[in-house]
């Protein structure tokens, strides 16, 4: 999610950290980087316009220049403006008392995914215990009514509609009343959609407004809408009034520009994101996490949120204990993979965790969930003993029974020992400390991934050339230079880090 | 109607935008081609999400040719023209159809993008060059498309082929093939669930119904058309990118033209992928469907703001 976005401004940002002092001349390459980042990602000119000039203002000023890591400064300037924004939020719907009938009317676009969200509603409110209708006003596109019909069905909603009637105000009037007589209490009415340059329909979505008189009337944006998408949210807000946006269709590699450009032209909050197809993907909108996001920050704040909702605590008290006292077995691992696997696809979690996001990138065309697959069946195919010490146990023989059992090639089994190990390291290391150093020791473990892409999810390829024994030597010598190196600027930083607070 | 027209019609508020914001620009004795006005003319570019590179190239050549100069508005309008066709310039796209036997078409996009309402228009317009057309109901996925296409055919009376709810979609194309074998059908639309470009699962999926169709003729699909809503802005070039890499699409339909958006990506998706655009979609009739050309594409947009009359084509 906003991905692209964040690549762009992330390699825009490099720019700017890679300086080693920033000049005015410098920083207004580096902003010019941001520009046309948020450019590509299609916020809308006059919103990137002024955008800019906020962020230029403050950015040249002195203060910044003379500061002490200014670099870090010029992002979070950025930051903040975007978080601006997009913000502030509002995630209620306000709903009236439980003896009092709210009603929310949806509108938007054509295919901006309207039914599929009005279903996506309805399972919330349902889950917070209302007792919600749908209610099909869309009776301009050939069988709209069945497919909310349908998804009411898959929801166990009720879903009111009259196929004979073409009139939706005396759909929406009839389903308030049908309403007041069950114990209805949320209306969700699912209008067309059209172009809104259609004053027919638009007449027809104000008509619905003033005689049903909805509490809310939230717009549905497609998160992939171009520079259209200011033009459409005012002529809907002009007519409606809208109460909150929704953007949908998140889980692509939108680069959801859209977002910040609809926020700042209507003013109107946005409430929630669509973040897949199935009927539970719909999230609150968080500007302050989406704008770390685009950052390339991560966002450590919705993974901790989904994770509590998702992973065992008991377990993750367990696990966290145990790290601290140094031991983190393949069993361990094989557990934080099923669990991550739980949360949803992985590509969506990595790209959550700080730092991670490139990560992913690089992994592109691997396909995570068979990586995933593939790592659980080898880790399945070992005895416990092999589990708690791999790298001790596991002999050639070993190697290829697990191989055997798994249904991989013994190298593949090799390859998860030496990462395990690697990880295993890592993983008590970060044990214990605050989140400053685990930050820290992420980027590094990221670095170090970069030298070596294959890391983690390594798919079948040559193996290269057998090396003579005095290159090896040649090449233990010099990772052993690196690994010095290392650890010497680890040390550095460490009273870097000390001095600066 | 003519295409031209149709066109026009589409691109009315396009035309009518430019033309408001590009005099304002001017004044009645021609305008310093300064910072400030590139800036402005900048700003107005974007607007048709023509995208960063177009935008500035456009710039660049009139920054070149006009700097520091007072010049017309038709002089600067002139520049865009030529120099946005040259950016546009495509091959005519016309349906490649079959030697012998049945062409296949296959319908894809992501969700939204107007696939359904495109195929319909695609029939039509095929009906009504005296050709024999069957749809195939490939999305099984989205509640209730099946039943869309389904009103469709019975609206164009044209026979449809669907599968049972939550069959393979590659087994619904298999058999939409056959059936046209089987009939002696010109032309077999098939239709796929709207998918988004990076859900690689599907986007597998999206092979495997080729792979189902080629069972039945090697040859075939002879046009795999990727349906791109105008409104999308950058994000087009990955749809472009992505599906191209999983089906090969032969070409685009730009899908919902008739609004206040320009579909202006598909210039760059021309420039990065190459990828042409077959027909545009200009309303939601079935007749509202007509064939790309560029160089109109780029007079229907520009003519408005010089107040020339259009060409009759």
């Amino acid at each position: 999610m906003f991905e692209a976005l964040q690549d762009g401004l992330g390699s825009a940002l490099k720019t700017l950290r890679g300086q080693g002092k920033l000049t005015e001349s410098n920083m207004r390459d580096g902003l010019k980087l941001v520009e046309r980042s948020l450019l590509e990602a299609d916020v809308s000119f006059p919103v990137v316009r002024e955008f800019m000039s906020r962020v230029s203002e403050q950015a040249v000023g002195e203060k910044v220049l003379k500061a002490l890591n200014p670099s870090q400064q010029v992002v979070g300037i950025v930051y903040q403006e975007l978080v601006n924004l997009m913000g502030p939020v509002d995630h209620s719907l306000h709903l009236r008392g439980p003896n009092d009938m709210t009603v929310l009317m949806m509108c938007g676009l054509q295919g901006s995914g309207k039914t599929t969200t009005t279903g996506k509603l309805g399972r919330m409110l349902k889950q917070r215990g209302r007792r919600p209708l749908l209610v099909a006003c869309d009776l301009q596109r050939p069988a709209a009514i069945d497919q909310l019909h349908v998804l009411g069905e898959q929801l166990e909603i009720p879903v009111f509609s009259d196929r004979t009637n073409k009139d939706p105000v005396a759909v929406a009037n009839a389903a308030v009343r049908e309403a007041r007589k069950q114990t209805i209490d949320t209306v969700i009415l699912d209008t067309a959609g059209r172009l809104h340059i259609d004053e027919e329909l638009m007449a027809q979505l104000e008509r619905i407004d003033r005689q049903i008189g909805p509490q809310q009337v939230y717009l549905v944006v497609d998160s992939m809408t171009g520079q259209d998408a200011v033009n459409s949210a005012k002529v809907f807000n002009e007519r409606l009034e809208l109460d909150g946006v929704i953007m949908t269709k998140l889980d692509g590699d939108a680069r959801g520009g859209a977002a910040l450009s609809v926020k700042q032209v209507t003013g109107v909050p946005i409430k929630f994101i669509g973040t897949g197809e199935h009927l539970d993907a719909l999230e609150e909108f968080h500007p302050d996490r989406m704008a770390g996001r685009i950052l390339g920050q991560g966002d450590l704040l919705t993974l901790v949120e989904k994770a509590q909702q998702e992973f065992d605590q008991d377990e993750m008290a367990r696990q966290e204990e145990r790290l601290r006292k140094g031991e983190f077995t393949l069993d361990d691992f094989r557990k934080q993979l099923s669990q991550i696997g739980r949360l949803g696809p992985l590509q969506k979690v990595m790209g959550l965790i700080p730092g991670m996001s490139a990560l992913t990138d690089m992994m592109g065309d691997v396909d995570h969930e068979k990586d995933m697959k593939r790592l659980l069946g080898i880790i399945d195919s070992m005895t416990p003993a092999e589990r708690r010490s791999p790298s001790k146990t596991i002999d050639q023989s070993r190697r290829r029974r697990i191989a055997t059992g798994a249904g991989v090639e013994p190298r593949e089994v090799a390859d998860l020992v030496r990462q395990f190990d690697a990880m295993a390291q890592m993983m008590t290391s970060l044990a214990g400390k605050g989140m400053r150093e685990r930050m820290k020791m992420m980027r590094e473990l990221q670095s170090g991934m970069m030298q070596n892409p294959d890391g983690l999810a390594k798919k079948k390829g040559s193996t290269g050339k057998r090396l003579t024994p005095k290159e090896k030597a040649k090449l233990k010598k010099e990772r052993e230079k690196e690994m010095r190196r290392r650890k010497r600027e680890q040390k550095r930083g460490g009273d870097g880090d000390g001095t600066e607070e | 109607m003519g295409f031209f027209d149709k066109l026009k019609q589409g691109l009315k508020k396009t035309g009518q935008l430019l033309k408001t914001d590009v005099r304002d620009l001017f004044k009645s004795e021609g305008r310093l081609i300064d910072q400030p006005f590139l800036d402005e003319m900048r700003a107005l570019l974007f607007k048709t999400d023509m995208g960063y590179d177009a935008v500035e190239q456009i710039v660049e050549e009139v920054a070149t040719n006009f700097r520091g100069r007072v010049v017309t508005l038709e002089q600067v309008v002139e520049t865009w023209r030529k120099k946005l066709s040259e950016l546009m310039a495509q091959p005519e796209a016309p349906i490649r159809f079959a030697e012998s036997g049945p062409t296949v078409i296959m319908v894809c996009g992501v969700n939204g993008s107007g696939k359904t309402t495109t195929i319909a228009k695609l029939a039509y317009m095929l009906k009504s060059q005296g050709k024999t057309v069957l749809l195939g109901a490939g999305d099984t996925f989205r509640a209730a498309a099946v039943e869309q296409l389904t009103i469709w055919s019975s609206r164009l009376g044209v026979p449809i082929v669907t599968g049972a709810p939550q069959a393979h979609p590659a087994s619904v194309a298999y058999r939409a093939v056959e059936e046209s074998i089987k009939t002696g059908i010109d032309v077999c639309i098939v239709d796929t669930a709207g998918r988004l470009q990076t859900q690689k699962n599907l986007m597998a999926e999206l092979t495997k119904i080729q792979e189902a169709i080629r069972k039945q003729l090697p040859a075939a699909p002879h046009e795999v058309i990727l349906v791109l809503d105008a409104t999308t802005g950058q994000n087009g070039i990955s749809q472009a990118i992505k599906f191209t890499e999983a089906v090969n699409c032969t070409g685009i339909v730009l899908a919902k033209l008739d609004g206040t958006a320009k579909g202006g990506v598909v210039v760059a998706i021309r420039q990065q992928v190459g990828l042409p655009v077959k027909y545009i979609g200009v309303g939601e009739k079935p007749e509202d469907l007509a064939p790309f050309s560029p160089e109109e594409f780029v007079r229907a947009l520009f003519d408005e703001v010089t107040g020339e009359p259009p060409r009759s084509s």
